[in-house]
This record gives C-alpha cells, sequence and structure tokens, in this order.
C-alpha cells in the first residue's frame, strides 16, 4: 500500500507537470495560431515532396519574397521587399475587417464582395472624380470606402430586423457583386472584355520617391491606408465606448441588450464599418497597384482569406498585422517558385489548410476539458469529494 | 424561337445545381452547414475531368465516364470527410471550415492539374457525355432519380427520420438513442458524393476539359436553391429549376431580341437576389432545420 503510494506519487507528480505545461500552452491563443500555420507548412512541404519536387524551392522563394535576397544567383533586390509590402495591405486590410464583424459576434464572408465594391467605386471615380493631385485619390479611396460600408451596413440591417443569417446574406452578395462590378466597368471608357483604359494620373496612388526607394516595385501609398486602418481598429476596439458595445454584443447579445446597449445599433455599425475596411483595401488594389480598370471574372479572394488573417491574428491588431504580412509573402513568393519548379498553387493549399486547421482551436479546448478533467480526477482521488467541473 | 429549342439546355444547367442542392439539404436537415458545396463541386469536376481524359482511348468511352463518374464521387466525399472532422468531432465552426475546403479546393485542383498535364487546367477529353433522345443529357435523369430517391429515404424510411430529427433537436434524438454523430457523418459524406457527382456532371456536359472558372458560384447557387426551396425536396427542385432557367438566359438572352439589350450579369444575380429577398419575406417564419449549424456536444463525455 505505502509503496504503492509513493510509485503514484511520483509519477502523479510528472504527469502533474506535463498536464500543467499543455493545458497553459492551449489556453495561449498565440501558441495554437503559431501550431496551426506550421502545421500549414508542414503539409506543404510534405505535398511537394509527395509529388516528386524539392521543398527548399519554396522556403527559398519565401525567404526572397521576406529579403530580395535571390540565393539561386545570389542578387539581391530590393523591390521584391516592396512587392511583399504592397500585397500585404489588401490581406491585412480584409483581414481587419472581418475581425471587426467578428468580436461584434458576426460572420462576414461579404468581404469579397464589399471589396468588390470598394474596388469598382474606385475605378469609377478614377475617371469621374475631381482631377486634382491628392484630392483625387483620396476623393477615390473615401467613396470607394463609404459605398462597401453601405453594402456592408445593409447586412447588418437585415440581420437585426429580419434575423437574416449575415453569413447566408453576404454570400449572396458577393457573386452579386461581382456581376454588378462587370455592368458598372463594361460602361467605363475604353472597355475591353478584361480592362478600361488607362487612369488619370491624379488618381493613382503611386508616389515616385517610393517607388525608386524600393527599385521600381508596386509599392504605393496605399500602405498609408494600412496603418490608418490598424490605428482606427485599435483605437476603436480598445479606447472608445463603441468598440466596448460592439465586443459586450459580440459576447452575450442579451446581457448587452438587458444592461441598456443598442445591440441593433452594434449590429449595423460593425457589418457597416468591417464592410469599410474591405472596401478600402478594394479601393487600395483598384488605384494603387492597377493603373487601369479591370473587368473582374472572377474573385480575388482576398476577402476570402481575409478570414484566415483575422482567425490567425486572433482579431488582435498586431496579430492580424502578421497573419497579413504571411499571406503577403506566400501571395509574392509564388511567382519565384514557379519558376523554381515548384506549382505555386501549393500556397493556396497551405492557406486554405490553415483555414481549416482553425478547427484546432476549439479541438484545443476539447483537449483542456479533458486535461481538466484528469485534474479533477486526481483531486477527487485525494480529498475524496467531488470537484465541479469548468467547462471552459 | 429558342424558348422550346433551348429545354435541353435548360436541363443540362439545372441537373448539376440541384444535385448539389439535394446533398446540401441532406447536410443541412441533419443539422450540419455545408459551405464548402463550391469547393466540392470543383473537385469532382477535376476528379471526372482528369479520370476521363487519361482512360477515355484506353478503356473505352461509356466505360470511362463511368468510372470518371465515381472517383468524382469519392474524391469530393473525401474531402467532404475533412468538413465531417471539423464541423462533427470538434465542434468547429461549420462556416470557418466550409470557407477553407473552398479555398483548398482551389489550390488542390490546380496543384493536381499541374502535376498531371503541366498546365493551369486539364487537357481536353474527346467526348464527354453523349445526350439521348431529345438531345437530352444523362444528367437530367440522373438529376431526376437523385432527387425521387432522396425524397423517398427523407420522408418514408427511418434513417429520414432520424436525420430530421438530428436537424431539430438533436438532444431529443441522443435520448431517443439515434447515433446523431453517425447520421450527421452519413449526410456529410452524401452530400459531399453528390457535389462530386454534381461537378462530374457538369464538366462532362458543359466543357471539354477543367478549368478554374468552370465552377464559379455553381455551389453557391446550389446554396441558394437549398435556402430559396425552403429545405425540402420539392422547393429545391423548383428553385433549382428557376435558377437553372436563369443561367440558360444568361447565355441566350443575346439571340433573343426582346431580351438582347440586357446584360447577362442581370441573369446572372437572379439566382442570389431572389433568394435573398426570399429570405427577408420569409423571416420570422423559421422554416430552416433548428439545430442546422450549431455543434453537437454529447453531454457527461
Amino acid at each position: 500500500m505505502g509503496l504503492d503510494n509513493k510509485k503514484g506519487k511520483l509519477l502523479g507528480h510528472d504527469r502533474d507537470e506535463l498536464i500543467n505545461l499543455a493545458d497553459k500552452a492551449l489556453k495561449r491563443e498565440g501558441v495554437i495560431s503559431v501550431i496551426v500555420v506550421l502545421l500549414g507548412f508542414l503539409l506543404g512541404t510534405l505535398l511537394i515532396a509527395f509529388v516528386g519536387k524539392n521543398p527548399s524551392g519554396m522556403y527559398s522563394s519565401i525567404w526572397q519574397a521576406i529579403t530580395g535576397h535571390n540565393t539561386v544567383t545570389g542578387r539581391f533586390n530590393i523591390r521584391n521587399i516592396g512587392d511583399t509590402l504592397n500585397y500585404l495591405v489588401p490581406f491585412t486590410l480584409c483581414g481587419l475587417s472581418i475581425a471587426f464583424a467578428y468580436r461584434a459576434g458576426l460572420f462576414n464572408i461579404g468581404a469579397e464582395g464589399q471589396y468588390i465594391v470598394g474596388m469598382t467605386v474606385a475605378t469609377v471615380c478614377a475617371y469621374y472624380g475631381p482631377k486634382v493631385p491628392v484630392i483625387h485619390a483620396v476623393y477615390c479611396l473615401l467613396m470607394a470606402t463609404a459605398a462597401a460600408a453601405a453594402y456592408g451596413g445593409v447586412v447588418g440591417y437585415l440581420k437585426s430586423k429580419f434575423e437574416v443569417s449575415e453569413v447566408v446574406a453576404t454570400i449572396m452578395l458577393n457573386y452579386t457583386a461581382l456581376y454588378l462590378s462587370r455592368m458598372v466597368c463594361m460602361a467605363l471608357p475604353g472597355a475591353t472584355t478584361y480592362n478600361t483604359s488607362p487612369f488619370p494620373k491624379t488618381a493613382l496612388m503611386k508616389w515616385g520617391p517610393l517607388e525608386s526607394m524600393f527599385n521600381g516595385s508596386t509599392i504605393n501609398l496605399g500602405i498609408l491606408v494600412l496603418v490608418f486602418g490598424l490605428l482606427v481598429y485599435w483605437f476603436i476596439m480598445e479606447k472608445t465606448i463603441l468598440g466596448f458595445e460592439l465586443k459586450a454584443t459580440g459576447f452575450n447579445k442579451n446581457a448587452s441588450l438587458a444592461s441598456g446597449i443598442p445591440t441593433r445599433r452594434s449590429t449595423i455599425l460593425s457589418m457597416a464599418i468591417s464592410g469599410a475596411f474591405a472596401g478600402a483595401a478594394g479601393a487600395v488594389v483598384a488605384i494603387g497597384s492597377f493603373t487601369y480598370g479591370r473587368i473582374v471574372s472572377g474573385m480575388d479572394n482576398y476577402g476570402f482569406n481575409g478570414i484566415a488573417v483575422a482567425l490567425i491574428g486572433n482579431c488582435k491588431t498586431i496579430g492580424i498585422l502578421l497573419a497579413g504580412y504571411l499571406f503577403g509573402v506566400l501571395k509574392q513568393a509564388q511567382q519565384f517558385m514557379q519558376t523554381r519548379g515548384v506549382p505555386r498553387e501549393v500556397t493556396f493549399i497551405i492557406q486554405g489548410v490553415i483555414v481549416v486547421f482553425i478547427a484546432l482551436r476549439s479541438a484545443a479546448e476539447i483537449m483542456r476539458a479533458r486535461i481538466s478533467k484528469m485534474k479533477v480526477g486526481d483531486s477527487k482521488a485525494k480529498s475524496g469529494a467531488p470537484a465541479s467541473v469548468k467547462a471552459e | 424561337m429558342g424558348i422550346i429549342n433551348s429545354i435541353p439546355l435548360v436541363l443540362m444547367l439545372t441537373a448539376p445545381i440541384l444535385i448539389t442542392a439535394i446533398g446540401g439539404m441532406i447536410c443541412e436537415r441533419s443539422g450540419v452547414v455545408n459551405i464548402a458545396l463550391e469547393g466540392l463541386m470543383a473537385i469532382g469536376a477535376l476528379g471526372a475531368a482528369a479520370a476521363h481524359v487519361l482512360m477515355e482511348s484506353p478503356l473505352g468511352h461509356g466505360l470511362s465516364i463511368l468510372i470518371s463518374i465515381l472517383i468524382a464521387m469519392i474524391a469530393s466525399m473525401a474531402f467532404s470527410a475533412l468538413h465531417g472532422v471539423c464541423a462533427i468531432n470538434l465542434n468547429s465552426d461549420q462556416t470557418i471550415s466550409g470557407v477553407g475546403i473552398n479555398l483548398l479546393a482551389d489550390g488542390v485542383t490546380i496543384f493536381v492539374a499541374q502535376i498531371l498535364f503541366s498546365a493551369d487546367r486539364t487537357k481536353e477529353f474527346m467526348f464527354g457525355m453523349h445526350a439521348g433522345t431529345g438531345n437530352i443529357y444523362p444528367s437530367a435523369w440522373i438529376s431526376i432519380i437523385v432527387l425521387l430517391l432522396v425524397w423517398y429515404v427523407l420522408y418514408e424510411l427511418p434513417y429520414g427520420l432520424h436525420l430530421r430529427a438530428c436537424g431539430e433537436h438533436p438532444e431529443s434524438a441522443e435520448s431517443a438513442g439515434i447515433n446523431v454523430r453517425k447520421i450527421r457523418w452519413s449526410a456529410v459524406l452524401i452530400s459531399g458524393a453528390l457535389a462530386g457527382l454534381a461537378g462530374a456532371c457538369c464538366v462532362l456536359t458543359q466543357s471539354t476539359q477543367f478549368t478554374n472558372n468552370l465552377i464559379n458560384g455553381k455551389g453557391y447557387i446550389a446554396l441558394a436553391a437549398v435556402a430559396f426551396g425552403r429545405w425540402k425536396p420539392l422547393g429545391v427542385f423548383l428553385a433549382s429549376l428557376l435558377f437553372g432557367l436563369a443561367q440558360t438566359f444568361a447565355l441566350i438572352a443575346v439571340n433573343i431580341g426582346a431580351l438582347s439589350s440586357i446584360p447577362s450579369e442581370v441573369f446572372n444575380i437572379i439566382p442570389y437576389a431572389v433568394t435573398l429577398i426570399a429570405l427577408i419575406c420569409f423571416s420570422g417564419k423559421n422554416y430552416a432545420p433548428a439545430a442546422s449549424g450549431k455543434p453537437f456536444t454529447v453531454s457527461g463525455s
């Protein structure tokens, strides 16, 4: 009996420590995000090896996208860094869009549609806006943001007034936006099947010094829009009553309503602001990355990938920026991968896998529930008294 | 002039939507939302196209089509299993895993095409499905058979009753001795297989190869058909027919004098706009399965 006890204590001690460590790790959301991303890359690497290609091609491409250093030729080109930063902008803005709605308890799958609305309105304004430097580009950006905010706000209104699921409503509005965009852009000057005539110079977000600093990269002043967006997101969420009300609504709608928070207004506002972020992303791509209007035939997928960006970033400002950078790097790395014999689609697979693996978050909760049960089992054995199990 | 002549065209465009929508309906009636239909259709279409290209000459046309369809169904079913694990076993947000599978399908389909054919699309096959009497493709008959079969299973067999119970009130179903997770798993796999079948029908009747814009929203139209059809077989059938008609007009409106001035995009928007308006009109009356989209946790485990 005594021997058994001692043995159990020894083993139990090690086990306790291990359990505590696992419990602590799973409690940290950042740890889970890192695990999810690593798993995505692991799967991508295995897949490349499985089809008989060399995975190092993918990593050297990613290295080149981050540092601008080409390990094959040994050359360095700062343009690569600039292009990566340019891709980072729409990913992060769409991430902010989804995160904003998500913290208010709404799932905005419509960021893709709102992005298209922003892109389309910016394109239209580029032709018909006041052709004054700076003012023209700002006008395009503001109009695009406002239109996309309205497009998102409608969903919030339908949700609060008619209880239409925002998920279904936004899915319907995504393709509606795509076809509306085609109709509008086909009526613009110089419209062919794919694009319209070049924009007036005043509408562009390009800035010479920045471009030459990055050796002719596509990087543009959209990066300022991103900085502003990050500040707005952080400020509203952390420093304002509105942010508090939104988060409270997302956390417990009925309790918020009972304590006097106008939850209906919260729902509409959060969808509208969410739309505004996605619309800004659309504008930045339209008049920043391109110099002519596009007649889109499919989705750019920035909005859908924004879901991954927001969730990997745990809806925190810095997290979203980091996740957006990861996706920007992957997008920029695609073109290098193709030249190194690695199919660039593997990056899409990694992105998709990451979203699917976000499920690990709920899996982590299940695991923690199991762990706490193990702990409870121990304390039960020690004290003999029943202990209540905390679900979270 | 074109209306009567275009009946085969309407049926050809309706069949994939109908088959996918029926799968989606089964899934939602069991309590699992399946946004991944779009991606699952793409996987099926790629599987069928790739298999048919590779087998058409060695195996002969008929056998190759049959096996291609089978491969498409198995491939999509395997992918839907991913959704099953996330949604049923890990209690994750069903919308997130659905979106993930759609993104994944974007990558996987083109990746496979790159590996097999070194291009971002499959090679062209020589002949797809042959149209039968009245110029109607077999896919139309397949969709009708699937519809009748599913209606019978859902409303006449105990399994169907159990499945509907899982979507309405899983706790009661569980306490009555029904294994909710098992039923939901079967529904997810069936919807995967049907989406694969639909993808195969789509590529084998409407195209000669798989490209990344072949499906282009058809899965989402099917999702709309489920909601517009109020989660009932007859409703889903009529909704799919309407949306198939809209797609037909998008293609042939140019040739019809009175309609030629309307951009085809207007017809493309119809399924989505109609569904959104319908959802607003249905509001307050809960047609959707009560437990759809909510993870089921077995209490006491």
